[in-house]
């Protein structure tokens, strides 16, 4: 029975915490604000009437959800192998200058095969990329948090190269940008005439399949209960001989596929071209969204959720009070800060049950074996 | 290219060395520190951001980039200080503190930042050690931002100050074996603490170079993984401060041929150019670093090089 509330504990809270952490977070940010003269309480109603109040910000909201889930995906699954993996933003932009270059090489059906070779040639980049920085740790031993966010700057860098370069459309003049996708390859709203859902494209249920398909793999398969040995400890993981070095590169290929999709969808769905507007901070955003998420890519739709809200509601922010559009970056850090204080108070936060357990179960164990 | 052309490149790259390396300098310097003392701040191109835009709105407002820089110094050892005290926290992981500073520092700078994109602040003083040729370009590439004088300094003096005096072996010892520093009765993380603040300092002064000398002005693109750079720097210099002088000069280098080729006309890929630190950063530490052993004058301590 103990173990048993003791478990029960140990879910609420890995509930409590982040819940405590965000509204911590919302408090420092409502102090930040009223230090620059507005009124917090202000603040903290538009930041939800901008996120949540009405069908169009919902819709802001679900649209900006979507890539913070791949991209979160990309953080959270090396997590999961012990691998602190940051450079989402490059594998997402690499994946937009992938689906918008397939084209470019091989003539594509003007249709959802099109479509799905599309996003399939961005994921395999962005697979790749962050594949890398895991194949530089496990052979090379270069920290992959440094290497895989110095990655991140060489592909914006190429990025930006091939779009103002070779793969420039010579009709887009002041914003540089790769020739538009075919109608045909596009991706479309779900429900365009919805009123409740409007805008929002395919790339939502992508983003909620695939973090619905990557809790089921850690939760429920061999391989995922392998990766996640590996990621608690890797010398045990070594001692029952299971292919850490396999384990990891996968890991690392799957969540970079993930982000590469996020950058293809903003593509295929958003933007038409790859253009500037796709490096948009999303990978950044999308590991706050995976430490808050504790890398269990089942929290990851609705903490995405609500900072996609925050991000739509900045603009709302910078409408009616004018604050400056970095007011959701300054958020984002606080959540961030405020999200691994909290690791500290794990364990401690519900301390009720625990001096409960030691000594009686130790002596009837005892008394047993005797 | 003529020789003259080829000329005025290698001067636009040893110029630009010193230019582009003197932030450089500062944040190796200030992330050698910490490492150092046993943890690895990340953070520090948050820092970085952070102090370059309080640097320049220090000088704007006062008047003098001297007032800037000092702000910008201690800007940069606040938020270090954030860095040292959550991670004295249990289970507060250094690295991830690190990303989490790095977010924070950049919406902190882009948000205070915002009304200091247009002026022009009073800028640090250079220092013509080319007076002596005739050549404007010699004179240009050797006019030397007057923190870089303070920056080899203050790499001696840290050198110096590791290897010789009291507080050098504690800072070291906490790095080194946390249990000798605790047995020895000093309070490791109070160490640390103050290891990461001092280096947070060092690494703000760098913050004051990109925004009061070289480019000069405050926007939100003036940092773009400097900070990090500087950080896999100190493992390529092994954790010594003069080394670390040595990288920052190669990386100024490696920086500058981007803006130095542009400038005798050859446009083509830029951007791949500006992308040349990055790769040479990545390619040092591919060969610096080995899954078998551990660094030579890593400090052992450190998450990184076990």
């Amino acid at each position: 029975m103990s173990s048993a509330s003791r478990s029960w504990h140990a879910q609420a809270e890995a509930l409590l915490l982040p819940a405590g952490a965000m509204v911590a977070a919302l408090l420092a940010f409502g102090v930040f604000v009223w230090f620059g003269g507005n009124d917090p309480v202000e603040v903290w109603s538009l930041l939800f009437r901008g996120a949540f109040g009405d069908a169009f910000s919902w819709q802001n909201s679900l649209q900006r959800a979507a890539p913070l889930m791949l991209t979160a995906l990309a953080v959270a699954l090396p997590a999961r192998a012990g691998l602190t993996v940051i450079g989402g933003e490059g594998a997402l932009v690499l994946g937009a200058l992938g689906c918008a270059g397939l084209p470019y090489l091989v003539p594509l059906p003007a249709n959802g095969l099109g479509s799905l070779l599309a996003l399939a040639a961005g994921a395999l980049v962005g697979g790749l990329w962050v594949a890398l920085a895991g194949a530089l740790r496990q052979w090379r031993g270069v920290n992959e948090t440094i290497s895989s966010l110095l990655l991140a700057y060489i592909a914006i860098a190429l990025f930006k190269h091939f779009v103002e370069g070779p793969m420039r459309d010579p009709a887009s003049l002041n914003k540089p940008s790769t020739r538009s996708l075919d109608p045909g390859l596009r991706i479309g709203a779900i429900a365009p005439d919805s009123l409740l859902l409007g805008d929002v494209h395919w790339g939502l249920v992508i983003g909620l399949l695939l973090c619905l398909a990557a809790g089921v793999w850690l939760s429920f398969t061999a391989s995922g209960f392998a990766l996640r040995v590996v990621g608690g400890n890797a010398r045990t993981a070594r001692l029952v001989g299971l292919p850490t070095d396999r384990l990891i590169l996968t890991a690392c290929a799957l969540g970079g596929g993930c982000a590469g999709l996020a950058g293809a969808v903003e593509v295929a769905a958003v933007h038409n071209a790859a253009n500037a507007s796709v490096i948009a901070g999303l990978g950044y955003t999308g590991i706050l969204v995976s430490f808050v998420a504790r890398h269990n890519p089942w929290a990851i739709p609705p903490v995405a959720l609500l900072f996609g809200g925050f991000a739509a509601a900045g603009s709302l922010l910078q409408r009616r009070l004018g604050l400056p559009d970095a007011s959701v970056l300054v958020l984002q850090g606080f959540a961030f800060v405020f999200i691994l204080a909290a690791e500290a108070l794990r364990g401690r936060l519900l301390p009720l049950t625990m001096p409960a357990l030691g000594k009686p179960r130790l002596a009837t164990v005892a008394g047993r074996a005797a | 290219m003529a020789p003259e052309a080829w000329i005025d490149l290698m001067l636009a790259i040893v110029g630009g060395a010193v230019r582009v390396g003197t932030p450089f300098l500062f944040v190796s310097l200030g992330e050698c520190l910490t490492e150092k003392s046993g943890r690895i701040n990340l953070g520090l191109e948050g820092v970085l951001v952070f102090s370059a835009m309080a640097g320049f709105g220090g000088a704007y407002l006062s008047g003098s980039p001297w007032w800037g820089v000092l702000l910008a110094g201690c800007s940069g050892a606040a938020l270090a200080m954030l860095h040292g005290l959550l991670c004295s926290l249990p289970r507060v992981s250094d690295i991830a503190t690190g990303i989490a500073l790095m977010l924070l520092g950049a919406g902190l700078a882009f948000y205070f930042g915002k009304p200091l994109i247009q002026p022009q602040a009073p800028q640090i003083p250079s220092i013509a050690l080319g007076a002596w040729s005739a050549s404007p370009s010699v004179q240009s590439a050797l006019s030397v931002n007057a923190l870089f004088p303070i920056g080899v300094a203050l790499a001696g003096l840290l050198a110096w100050g590791l290897a010789n005096t009291r507080w050098g072996l504690v800072v070291r010892m906490a790095g080194d074996s946390a249990d000798a520093a605790r047995a020895l009765g000093y309070s490791v993380n109070g160490v640390r603490i103050a290891a990461t603040t001092a280096g947070g300092f060092i690494a703000g002064l760098g913050g004051a170079c990109l925004s009061l000398y070289y480019p000069g002005s405050w926007n939100e693109g003036l940092s773009s993984g400097q900070g990090l750079i500087a950080v896999a720097l100190v493992i390529f210099a092994r954790w010594s401060p003069w080394r670390c002088l040595g990288a920052a000069l190669l990386f100024g280098g490696a920086g500058a041929i981007g803006p130095a080729l542009q400038s005798v006309g050859v446009g083509g890929g830029y951007h791949l150019f500006n992308a040349m630190p990055y790769a040479l950063t990545l390619a040092i530490l591919v060969a610096t670093c080995s899954p078998r052993r551990a660094i030579r004058g890593a400090p052992m301590a450190l998450g990184m090089s076990r």
